[in-house]
């Protein structure tokens, strides 16, 4: 109790360090496993872009990625965070970090909700004559907009569960906070605080999705 | 096979099918023969329906005539233009002036009931406020206007084909494809949506190519009728033609099922248990005087005639149907009877 006291201020950067990887790596890896997962489930064959091969190396790129354990990646990912963000350790590498990691995951996320979209209102979309991208981001996305927002709020758990494994590099946040301030110094209250906080991040991301999931799928 | 082709070609053609063929080739098996050198003109303004079983070819026939299919062989031709030249784009704009409808209605979910009708014209770009007035226009046309902004799971399956039928329509397209458009509708609902298809052409003046397998629905919307068998067109004509005296055995099969005035061969098993006599099928058309030449035909043979199945009713305001008697009385009085009734011009079948 008295370590955590004497921590507030360590602990408040760590929530604040937290939210920020979370977010800018939502953010960031939410865009580029949108671009990627739409490309898959366009090159699909039978799809509107419909490329065996394309959809193959597509596929095969991401699988390779996808199962890569975050620890691994994290170091992996050093030097193209070097030339990225400038840097190796600290935040803003972390979240380059997460953001690629997770953009692989949120590709196939994408794919999966987007297959779910009935044939049918594509088949629909081009009887009026509508451009094959248009569909995409008219007909497509719009239609799988519930489970994509679901999705979302999936991978969101999962990118929280990444950030925490910002220590290795120095990233902070409140996995180090447990880490170095909390199990390393045998005091369990700071470790219990910090999952405590996590699991309240967690609690409302996944309250929020689920609201704007229900609003988008009138349910 | 030849085609049984029953009546002239049309005069102007909106639609012209030369020698289409589609071929599938999936993976790891036989290259399916879908639609197989079928030749078929739709004359400006008409309602024609293709009939066929499922598998028929009927499905990517219609999808051949909006090129949501290429096809393998064969020249597409709408409003005179060969659908089978053209670039991407400009097959988006030759699509954009062919509507169609679905079986599944295929409505956005995303999309309230105005969003529906108006993306047809989103995409033709047409401004917002133009785009607007247009919806609402097409929505008062099919009755529901009330709902521009109820979302499809809240309408029913008529009203959701409704607003497939405004879609449709949006771009104001000469040609409507109607793809088992009443198959998923109970039959009040069917006759609801088939009727405002008929006004569809009749106030509208757009030509209609409905495919389907429900011979309800072609006896009451078409023009004219193609019947399809394994990717072939077999035989085509005008409704009442086809109805009253089918030619090739697919026609025959389907009509029967639709009338329902020929006994099935479980029915004549069971007459025969009843009526040791002769059963006998008269082919019943709109030609007057037609029940006095049967009975003629019967008394002077000396035949007793009893009725002992059969329907008369009307397609496109026309009479048709069938009647079986038993003739009783001896053979050659019989063979009579029915050699003048032939010299008549009515035609008979023996239900053996």
């Amino acid at each position: 109790m008295e370590g955590f006291l004497a921590s507030v201020d360590v602990f408040r950067d760590a929530i604040w360090q937290t939210l920020f990887m979370t977010f800018v790596s939502l953010v960031v890896a939410g865009v580029l496993g949108l671009a990627l997962g739409m490309a898959l489930y366009a090159t699909r064959p039978g799809n509107v872009f419909g490329h065996r091969l394309a959809f193959g190396v597509l596929g095969f790129v991401v699988n390779l990625v996808r199962p890569i354990p975050f620890v691994i990646f994290l170091a992996a990912v050093g030097p193209l965070s070097r030339v990225v963000v400038g840097t190796t350790i600290g935040t803003n590498a972390v979240t380059f970090a997460i953001s690629l990691a997770a953009a692989f995951a949120v590709a196939r996320i994408v794919e999966q909700s987007l297959i779910g979209v009935d044939p049918g209102v594509v088949e629909a979309a081009r009887a009026v004559g509508a451009s094959r991208l248009s569909i995409l981001f008219t007909v497509v996305v719009p239609e799988g907009l519930g489970p994509l927002v679901l999705g979302y709020t999936f991978i969101f758990v999962g990118i929280v569960d990444m950030s925490a494994q910002a220590a290795l590099v120095g990233g902070g946040g409140l996995g180090q906070y447990a880490i170095v301030n909390g199990s390393q110094r045998y005091d369990w209250f700071i470790v219990y605080v910090s999952l405590a906080a996590i699991v309240v991040i967690v609690q409302i991301g996944q309250l929020i999705g689920n609201r704007i999931a229900r609003g988008v799928m009138r349910r | 096979m030849t085609v049984q082709e029953r009546s002239g070609v049309p005069e102007r053609s909106i639609v012209s099918l030369d020698g289409v063929s589609k071929r599938f080739t999936r993976r790891g098996g036989d290259p399916v023969v879908a639609v197989d050198e079928v030749s078929l003109e739709v004359a400006q303004g008409e309602v024609i329906a293709v009939i066929g079983y499922s598998g028929a070819g009927k499905s990517t026939l219609v999808r051949l005539i909006n090129a949501l299919e290429l096809p393998t062989s064969g020249s597409v031709r709408v409003a005179g233009q060969d659908l089978t030249t053209l670039s991407e784009k400009d097959l988006r704009a030759a699509r954009s002036k062919i509507g169609m409808i679905f079986q599944q209605f295929n409505l956005f979910r995303s999309r309230t009931v105005a969003g529906n009708v108006g993306y047809p014209l989103r995409v033709a770009g047409v401004p917002a406020k133009e785009r607007d007035a247009r919806v609402a226009e097409l929505l008062d046309f099919v009755g529901l206007l009330e709902r521009a902004h109820a979302y499809p799971e809240q309408l029913s399956g008529g009203q959701k084909q409704r607003v497939g039928i405004a879609r449709a329509l949006a771009t104001n397209p000469p040609l409507l494809l109607a793809d088992e458009a009443t198959s998923a509708l109970d039959p009040d609902t069917t006759t609801e949506v088939l009727s405002l298809l008929r006004r569809v052409n009749t106030e509208l003046g757009v030509t209609i190519v409905v495919i389907t397998h429900e011979m309800e629905a072609v006896r009451q919307i078409a023009d004219r009728v193609a019947v399809m068998e394994k990717g072939r067109i077999v035989e085509v004509g005008d409704v009442y033609d086809v109805f009253s005296d089918p030619q090739t055995p697919a026609a025959q099969r389907f009509v029967r099922s639709a009338t329902h005035d020929r006994p099935s061969a479980d029915t004549i098993a069971r007459l025969r248990s009843h009526h040791p006599g002769r059963l006998v099928s008269v082919r019943i058309t709109d030609e007057s005087g037609l029940q006095a030449r049967i009975d003629t035909a019967f008394r002077d043979a000396g035949l007793t005639a009893e009725l002992v199945f059969g329907g008369v009713g009307e397609i496109r305001e026309r009479r048709t149907g069938s009647l079986t008697y038993e003739l009783t009385g001896p053979g050659p009085a019989v063979d009579a009877a029915l050699a003048a009734l032939h010299a008549g011009g009515i035609h008979t079948d023996e239900e053996v």
